[in-house]
Order: C-alpha cells, then sequence, then structure tokens
C-alpha cells in the first residue's frame, strides 16, 4: 500500500453523521440533507495538482498519444464482467485511487452480451482478432441482445431502419442511460445493501408469479449476484467493501468501485456516474475537520478519480462513431442545483471537481454538468462561467425546471436526461427522423432518396405548390404511423435487454420498485419548423424527378426562420414537438414505462442530414441538420439571444428528456475583459434558466478553434465575433478578413 | 371616494394618452443585436438606428448613414421587442441605443429610452454629440449613461475625418458634465489619422477636466466594414491603413491614463 492509504481509519464508519431515516433504510439523498455542508464563497481556497499526480497524469498522457495514433490502444480479448480480469493499474505505487476496466490502462474489454456483430466489427476495425472460442459460445450456446431484437423486429421497422427515418437505435450494443446509484456502496457497504434487498425479494414470495413477478424475482437474483462479484472484484484491489466506507478516501474508493463494475459489463451508450460529488463532500469535510487530511489531499483524491473517469473506454464500431464521433462515454457527473429546501447543493467539493479541468487539462469525460439556478451561490456562478470561458468542458441544465419533476437528488444520464438516482431508470430510444416524416407526407410514404416505400401509401401531393395546411394535414398521420412504428421497436430492443444484457450491477443499485421513461426523441425539428415556415410565409414549388417524387423544392420570397424570437415559427416547432409527443403517448409502451422525448441529436445531426434528401426549407441534400434543438446554420441572424429565445419556449413538458442547444462564442464577443466575460457568461446563464430554457452546451472559443472553424464551418453555424461594436457571424467573413480577425483579435484578447 | 375615482380616471386618461401617443412615434431602425457585449455593461439589446450626419472614413457602418437604409417601425414595436429580453438584461445589462446616429431622431429616442426605464432598465445613448443639442433634459433623464464617440481631438482632424465641426460634440460634453451625467468616451484609433499622442493628451486633459467620464475605451481601427463601402459603390479610402499595433493601443491607453482616467 502507498502512502496516502496510512490515513486513519475509524471505528464506526458513520461517526460525526447526523442520524436519520437513512440510517435505517436506503436513503442517500436523507443523508446528503441531513449532513452537508453548502458553501457559499468563491473559488479561492482550493489547491493545484500534486506533483504525484502531474506525474501519474503525464505518464497516461503517453499512453492517449498511442492510443490516438492507432485508434484503439489495446484489447482484452476475454469477454468481460466485473470478474474477468485481474487488478489493474497505471502505477500502482502512485495510485490513490485504484480500478481498471481490464488489467491495463486504455485496453478495452469486448461486451458479447450486448451483440457479438458489434464486437466483432470493432476488433477487425481496429486490427484485433476475435478468440474463437467466444464467437463458438455467443453463437452457438449463449444469444446476445441483439440476436434477440432481430428475431422480432417486423419487416416495416427493418424498413424505417434502412431508409434511416429511425437511427441509432441500441439494437447491436448497451443502450447506457442507467445510473446506479453508486453512492450506496460507499455508505452502506455491500453486505447491507444485499441484506435490504433480499428483503425486498422476500416481500414477493407471496405474490402472485405473475411474468413481471418472475422476471423481477429473477433480475433480484442476478443484483445478489452481481454485489457479491462486485466485493470480490474489490478484494483483488485490497479493499473490504462489505462494510461501509469510514473515510473520504475509503468513500471515493467504494464509490468508484461500484461505478467500475458498472463498466465492466456495460458499454452503454452513456455511463454516467450520477451526482456525486456533494455527497463525497461530506466525507472529505469529515476528514478535513478532524484534521485527518488537508485540502491539497482531498483535492488529489479528486483528480485521482477523475483521471480514472477519464479513461474509461469501450470497443466501438466505426459506424457508431460516425454517429456519436469522439468516443463518448459519457461519464456525466451532476453538479450544484438547489435543494427542495432552497439550500444550494453547492459544496467546497462541486468547487473541486471543476478544478480538475485545471488540474488535468480540459477533457470531454467526465461531462461535467451544472445544475443551474439563479439561486446558485455568486461565486460558484462565476468560477462556472470562469471554467467555461477556459476549457470549453461544462454544459448546464435548469435546475428550476427540472426540480419540481425530479427532486433535489436526480442526475443526468448522457447529456440531458433528468433521473432521480436510484429510483428512476429510461429506456434509451435514439431518434426518429422528424425531416424525412415530412417529406414522407409530401411524397405518400416514398423515401425521397431510395424511392421506396417505407411509410403507409397515403396519397402524395399532386400539387406544383406546397400548400401549409395540405401539408400538415398529410403530415399528423405520417407521424402517427412513424410513432407506432417507433414504439414498436423500441419495445423490442428493451425486452430484450432486460433479457440478454440486464444491467445486474447498476439495477442492484436501485430501489426494487423504480419509474421507467421510455425515452424517445426526434432530429430535424427546426428543419420541419423552417420548411412549413417557408410553405406558410413564402412560396414553396416542387420539383418532381422522373419517379415522381418530390425532391427539390423552389422557394420564392422570404420566411420567418426558427431562431430569430419570431412567434409565427417558433409555435410551429413547439406545435411539432407537441404534436410528435402526444401521438408517442398514445403508443404502449414495454413494462408500463412512461413515454418521454428529447431534442437532442449529439454528433447524428450529420449523418441524419447525409440520409435526407432536400427539403422545403432550402436545405440541400445531404447537407448536416442543426444539433439538438438549434436554429439551423446561419439563419438565426437577430444575435445570440434571439436564437436562445426561440430554443427556451419549446415546452419541456411534452419533451421531459431534455432539449439540447448549443451556444458558441469567442472570448471578446463575451466582453472586453475577463472580470466582464465571466459576469456576462453568468448573466446570460441566468437570463437562459430564467426563460425556461432545458439546457446548454457553452463553447467560449479560441484562436486554434477559429482556425478549424475555417476549414469547418459547417461545425460552427453561430460563432460570432465582435470587434469594437461590429458583430459578424464569423463564417461569413472572407477567408482574407477571417485571417484578419484571428491575427488581431486574439492578440488583444491574451 | 369620487374625488379619488376622478383623480384616478384623469390619470388613467393622460397615461393613456401618452401610450398612445408614444405608439404613434416611428423611427427608423437598422438592426437590432441581442447579445451585445462591447456597448455598456453587461449584456445589451443594442438598437441600431439608421441616419447619420457623419462621413467618418473609417465607417464600418456607412450601410447605417440613411434613414431609409433601416426600416419604419414604432415606439410600442421596439419595446415590444425589448421586453422578450429583459430577462437576460435586467440583472447587469440594459439597452444601448446606437447607430448612425440615434439622435438624428430624437423623438424617436426619447420614447424608447422612457419606455425602457419604465421597465427598470438601463440605458445608454451611443453617439458622436455631434447633435447633442438635440438631447433634451426630458430625454437624458431618461439615459443613464452616454457613450461619446469623440471622432478627433482638433476641429480640423474632425473636419478632414467626419466631414463635421468637433465643437457640437465639445459642446455637449460640457452639458452633460454640467449635470453630472455618467459618460463612457470612446475613441477610435486610425493610424496616420487620429494617432498623434500630443492631440490624445489634450483630449485627455479636456475629458479628464469633465469629472464626469467614468471610462475610455480606445477602439482599435480595423477594415471589417471595408466591403459595405464596396457594396455601396463607395470610395474606401483607408484601403492602405492598416489597423493599429498592440503597443501603439496600449500607448494610446496610457496617455489617458496619465491624465487620471480608466482606460481600456
Amino acid at each position: 500500500m502507498n502512502a496516502p492509504t496510512k490515513i486513519a481509519s475509524r471505528q464506526d464508519p458513520w461517526a460525526g453523521f447526523v442520524a436519520g431515516v437513512w440510517s435505517e433504510k436506503v436513503d442517500v439523498r436523507g443523508f446528503i440533507q441531513a449532513n452537508y455542508t453548502p458553501y457559499l464563497g468563491d473559488a479561492a481556497f482550493l489547491a493545484g495538482p500534486t506533483a504525484r499526480t502531474t506525474a501519474l497524469w503525464a505518464r497516461l498522457q503517453e499512453l492517449v498519444k498511442q492510443e490516438q495514433q492507432k485508434g484503439v490502444l489495446d484489447v482484452s480479448v476475454l469477454p468481460s464482467s466485473i470478474l474477468a480480469h485481474e487488478a489493474g493499474y497505471i502505477d500502482q505505487t502512485n495510485e490513490i485511487i485504484v480500478g481498471l476496466q481490464t488489467d491495463a490502462p486504455l485496453k478495452r474489454a469486448i461486451m458479447p452480451n450486448g451483440g457479438l456483430r458489434m464486437v466483432e466489427g470493432g476488433l477487425q476495425a481496429f486490427g484485433f482478432k476475435m478468440d474463437p472460442a467466444v464467437s463458438e459460445i455467443w453463437s452457438k450456446y449463449r444469444k446476445d441482445h441483439n440476436s434477440g431484437v432481430f428475431d422480432v423486429y417486423s419487416p416495416e421497422i427493418m424498413k424505417a431502419r434502412k431508409s434511416a427515418i429511425l437511427t441509432g437505435l441500441p439494437d447491436a450494443y448497451g443502450r447506457g442511460r442507467i445510473i446506479g446509484d453508486y453512492r450506496r456502496v460507499a455508505l452502506y457497504g455491500i453486505d447491507a445493501l444485499r441484506a435490504f434487498k433480499k428483503e425486498s425479494f422476500h416481500e414477493l414470495d407471496d405474490a402472485d408469479f405473475t411474468e413481471s413477478v418472475i422476471r423481477l424475482r429473477e433480475e433480484l437474483s442476478e443484483q445478489f449476484r452481481a454485489l457479491d462479484e462486485l466485493k470480490q472484484m474489490a478484494a483483488k484491489y485490497g479493499f473490504d467493501i462489505g462494510r461501509p466506507a469510514a473515510n473520504a478516501r475509503e468513500a471515493v474508493q467504494w464509490t468508484y468501485l461500484a461505478y467500475l463494475a458498472a463498466v465492466k459489463e456495460q458499454n452503454g451508450a452513456a455511463m454516467s456516474i450520477g451526482r456525486i460529488s456533494t455527497f463525497l463532500d461530506i466525507y472529505f469535510e469529515r476528514d478535513i475537520a478532524a484534521g485527518l487530511i488537508s485540502e491539497e489531499q482531498a483535492q488529489e483524491m479528486m483528480d485521482d478519480l477523475v483521471i480514472k473517469l477519464r479513461i474509461v473506454r469501450f470497443l466501438r464500431t466505426p459506424e457508431y462513431d460516425q454517429l456519436f464521433s469522439g468516443d463518448p462515454t459519457w461519464v456525466t457527473e451532476s453538479i450544484g442545483g438547489v435543494g427542495e429546501d432552497g439550500r444550494p447543493l453547492v459544496t467546497r467539493s462541486s468547487f473541486r471537481i471543476l478544478r480538475t479541468l485545471y488540474n488535468l487539462g480540459p477533457a470531454p469525460e467526465p461531462n461535467l454538468t451544472v445544475l443551474w439556478s439563479e439561486k446558485l451561490p455568486r461565486g460558484f456562478k462565476e468560477y462556472c462561467a470562469k471554467v467555461s470561458i477556459d476549457t470549453c468542458s461544462v454544459q448546464y441544465e435548469n435546475d428550476e425546471l427540472m426540480r419540481p419533476y425530479w427532486g433535489d437528488d436526480y442526475g443526468i444520464a448522457c447529456c440531458v436526461s433528468a433521473m432521480r438516482i436510484g429510483k428512476q431508470m429510461q429506456f434509451f430510444g435514439a431518434r426518429a427522423n422528424l425531416a424525412k416524416t415530412m417529406l414522407y407526407a409530401i411524397n405518400g410514404g416514398r423515401d425521397e432518396i431510395s424511392g421506396e416505400q417505407i411509410g403507409p401509401r397515403f396519397e402524395p401531393i399532386h400539387g406544383d405548390l406546397l400548400n401549409y395546411d395540405e401539408v400538415v394535414a398529410k403530415f399528423l398521420p405520417m407521424m402517427e404511423w412513424l410513432s407506432g412504428v417507433y414504439m414498436k421497436s423500441l419495445n423490442a430492443i428493451h425486452y430484450m435487454h432486460d433479457k440478454y444484457a440486464y444491467e445486474r450491477i447498476e439495477m442492484a443499485l436501485h430501489d426494487r420498485d423504480i419509474l421507467r421513461t421510455m425515452a424517445c426523441g426526434i432530429a430535424g425539428l427546426s428543419v420541419v419548423a423552417d420548411s412549413l415556415s417557408a410553405m406558410r410565409y413564402a412560396k414553396v414549388s416542387v420539383i418532381r424527378d422522373e419517379r415522381g417524387l418530390a425532391t427539390d423544392f423552389n422557394i420564392e420570397g422570404d420566411y420567418p426562420a426558427y431562431g430569430n424570437n419570431d412567434e409565427r415559427v417558433d409555435s410551429i416547432a413547439s406545435w411539432a414537438v407537441e404534436t410528435f409527443m402526444g401521438y408517442l403517448e398514445k403508443q404502449h409502451a414495454y413494462r408500463d414505462a412512461t413515454p418521454t422525448m428529447s431534442v437532442l441529436t449529439i454528433t447524428s445531426n450529420v449523418v441524419y442530414g447525409k440520409k435526407t434528401g432536400n427539403t422545403p426549407d432550402g436545405r440541400k441534400a445531404g447537407q448536416p441538420f442543426a444539433p439538438g434543438a438549434n436554429p439551423m446554420h446561419g439563419r438565426d441572424h437577430k444575435g445570440a439571444l434571439a436564437s436562445m429565445a426561440s430554443v427556451c419556449k419549446l415546452p419541456y413538458t411534452c419533451s421531459q428528456d431534455g432539449i439540447s442547444y448549443t451556444f458558441t462564442i469567442v472570448p471578446n464577443a463575451l466582453g472586453p475583459t475577463e472580470k466582464e466575460r465571466v459576469s456576462n457568461l453568468a448573466a446570460m446563464l441566468d437570463g437562459y434558466f430564467a426563460s425556461h430554457g432545458h439546457h446548454i452546451n457553452v463553447n467560449v472559443f479560441d484562436r486554434e478553434t477559429l482556425l478549424h472553424a475555417m476549414d469547418h464551418p459547417e461545425l460552427y453555424p453561430q460563432l460570432t465575433i465582435r470587434v469594437s461594436g461590429y458583430a459578424v457571424n464569423f463564417i461569413k467573413l472572407t477567408r482574407e478578413q477571417q485571417l484578419d480577425v484571428i491575427n488581431r483579435t486574439f492578440h488583444a484578447c491574451h | 371616494m369620487r374625488a379619488t375615482d376622478s383623480v384616478q380616471a384623469r390619470h388613467a386618461v393622460a397615461a393613456s394618452a401618452v401610450a398612445v401617443e408614444r405608439a404613434c412615434i416611428e423611427g427608423w431602425v437598422h438592426s437590432t443585436e441581442t447579445f451585445g457585449t462591447a456597448d455598456g455593461p453587461g449584456i445589451r439589446y443594442v438598437l441600431f438606428m439608421s441616419g447619420c450626419p457623419l462621413r467618418c472614413q473609417y465607417c464600418h457602418n456607412p450601410d447605417t448613414w440613411h434613414r431609409h437604409d433601416g426600416t419604419l417601425t414604432t415606439v410600442e414595436e421596439v419595446l415590444a421587442d425589448i421586453a422578450r429580453y429583459r430577462g437576460f438584461i435586467r440583472a447587469n445589462g440594459g439597452v444601448t441605443l446606437s447607430g448612425g446616429e440615434p439622435l438624428v431622431q430624437p423623438r424617436f429616442c426619447k420614447a424608447v429610452l422612457h419606455g425602457c426605464k419604465s421597465m427598470g432598465l438601463h440605458t445608454a445613448l451611443d453617439t458622436s454629440g455631434y447633435l447633442g443639442h438635440l438631447a433634451d433634459d426630458e430625454l437624458l433623464a431618461d439615459v443613464d449613461l452616454v457613450l461619446l464617440d469623440i471622432k478627433a481631438a482638433t476641429g480640423r482632424r474632425c473636419r478632414s475625418l467626419t466631414g463635421a465641426e468637433l465643437k457640437p460634440t465639445i459642446q455637449f460634453a460640457e452639458d452633460l458634465a454640467a449635470i453630472n451625467k455618467a459618460v463612457w468616451l470612446r475613441y477610435v484609433l486610425v493610424p496616420g489619422l487620429t494617432d498623434r499622442l500630443d492631440e490624445i493628451a489634450s483630449l485627455a486633459t479636456f475629458a479628464a477636466g469633465l469629472g464626469n467620464v467614468e471610462r475610455v475605451d480606445v477602439l482599435p481601427f480595423h477594415k471589417l466594414g471595408e466591403h459595405k463601402w464596396r457594396d455601396l459603390g463607395q470610395d474606401y479610402r483607408l484601403e492602405r491603413v492598416q489597423p493599429p499595433s498592440p503597443e501603439l493601443l496600449e500607448q494610446a491607453r496610457e496617455t489617458f491614463r496619465a491624465a487620471g482616467l480608466l482606460a481600456h
């Protein structure tokens, strides 16, 4: 054991904690509320990285560099499970928090339960060989999720998938978006958790053994097994996590080991960690108060935890990477927010986890998500704004909007999906292409690219001019049809995922009875809104090809575009959200899940665009959609706030799985001095969320990014620059002017 | 009771008469920017009004010179649009009237400013001061901050640079000082035209003597508006002029600081 482990332990792991209901039954929220100390100050107390942290991180960076060159550093061909691999280390003597997915850092695991094909594809793409025994087992003796789904898909679902009106469905890989309450392991220890679970299992002994009760009992038994395996896995690293954590270091370690078990077993699309920083703060503050650790040591533990979270990896295929580029894992940590009693849930550890972005440098993971409220302490707001400006690594979500729905102990799964931790999960449903659906309405259910009949055979639009009312009248039944096909495919997917790739450890860290949502989604919202606006306020004529399909459109006159705070079109966007959600609500969802919807694309807006023909808003075939709920590139010409105001109007009631907006600005446009930039950004966030915005990605870009934007303007639709009273959209400048700005503005900036 | 009723009624009539009159006022608006951070403190809703009596050689918005470059808009429309952004600008931002030259339309300015103050918003007036005499006490009462663009330090230079006299601007600066209205001075630094440090020093002395200048923004000349001159078929005379070097900018700022002013 290395030096930092010699931190004194306690006889009673709960010594010094205020007892409550949480001491008798599993209630992490109750524990937090009874024991946390809000921190209302500024960031001055924070500590920088220790030499150990810097050295460990540098050592890891060498491996990361090699990984970047090769795509994948190494793969363990052993099918992964909680216990499949021996203990692994980056540098054992210098690690404070330990545990790796396999036996070596950045060595990826294979998880054939999700789908053997995905494993084969991933191995092949990066030049690795499959163990024939594994292929044999998962094709002859053991069925995977992927095969199960395709056993039951209908021809209609297959066609909808192929034409990409439905894309990104988790039918070949882990669904993710389930957050185990990993904190429970630190607070209660495995033994107590297992006993609680056992009790809830036996409560059902006398129930009628219906299909759902039998399924639940089998799942609970799987959960006991997973808890036992987690305990054994921890023992490989030298820890007895049967008992509760007795000090800060153990609390961090126990929590991380629980999360580690989840990512050893599941390659879910998003593997979020939950809302751990304020929980851990209680342990840090207890040890600091007892003189057991210093601020520097507390920060060091946080840094080490974050190092581990940054190297979570999954083996994925190039097709997958195309949809969600950049090798994301969405280890989302939710920070801050305000409690139901009005006290901010901001603690010193909320600052500490943000501080890792300086101690270790900026990074996309863990996906640090600040739950914003006007009531957050000023010092915290300003630190968040500063971190955003310096690192572009933070996203923000509206705590005031979500708390009434999800209470004050929810976390964000993936990007925008809120769920009560340990009490709720979602069935992740990717998204449906609403823009293509509108084209199907115009073309009587035929695909505008392949010409195939995909949707129901309606009478297409015959006229030369698109009439708003006529198109809407056909769009409605087409949306209804799509909602049905979509829900059927999701029901099949989640039935099979529960059956063949059940998240044993994550669900072991949930209550027995939970709320399930069926999280559907849409892509192409702004294309739909602008197209319908063009039909109503301009003249859109149809150009048909030799197959009689409407494949191009001619627009005469101007139309109000979504993103300018113009009610005429913003109301159309809201209508589309409400209408499609209305149809989803009518569908039967597997396991009595509550249907919800998101307006979120991540990076898949590019792929959706690629697979969608010309649209009546003037967008050309193949051009990307705007991401999430963003206005289309370059059509929001009234400035950042007008763009935001349009997004803020989308109703969260009809899109409870989240509404994503990505905002990009250069430092100078935020204000002339650093102090002004910080206070302006904080004020902007206050304004955005007071206007009921749900989510915002804040990008404050730098010179390098502008250079990148010159070559890839499509990625920077809203890059605004301001030079002494003159505002321009960066991508609209000539190349010469862009260079001029790059050469000049940034000198002034730094 | 009766008396109160009639007083209230009279107030209501008077208020609605003002409202009706205000609604009828129209002005020429070139464009708006909802996230301005360079024209006054905090996040600003910037209303760019069209029409300007000056013809500055370095103008980056020559497309706002003529009133008819804009769109005729009612005060009510302007205020309704501003109201939609109240959540963003009420805490530490506000509204800035800019242009063109807003004081080309003093009645319109007055009504917009008054409406903004009624909404509890901070207001700024971005002006060259050339038409300062048109800003009466009533208008200025609704202005929290004047962004005063002094184009040059001497009359001769001002004439050659803008085609207009400097005197009215100086007079306006003194008027503002007399009522102790907060002013941020703005000075565009153009190499070869407005970069003489002795001239800047005399301007700085004058500004410091006013007592109401809270800060000075020295703005580097840039050519981002050059294409607009070409689009308008106008001759852009500063084609060969380069933006000032960081050193020159700093020197200019230092000159203002030496007079005891806060300069950015």
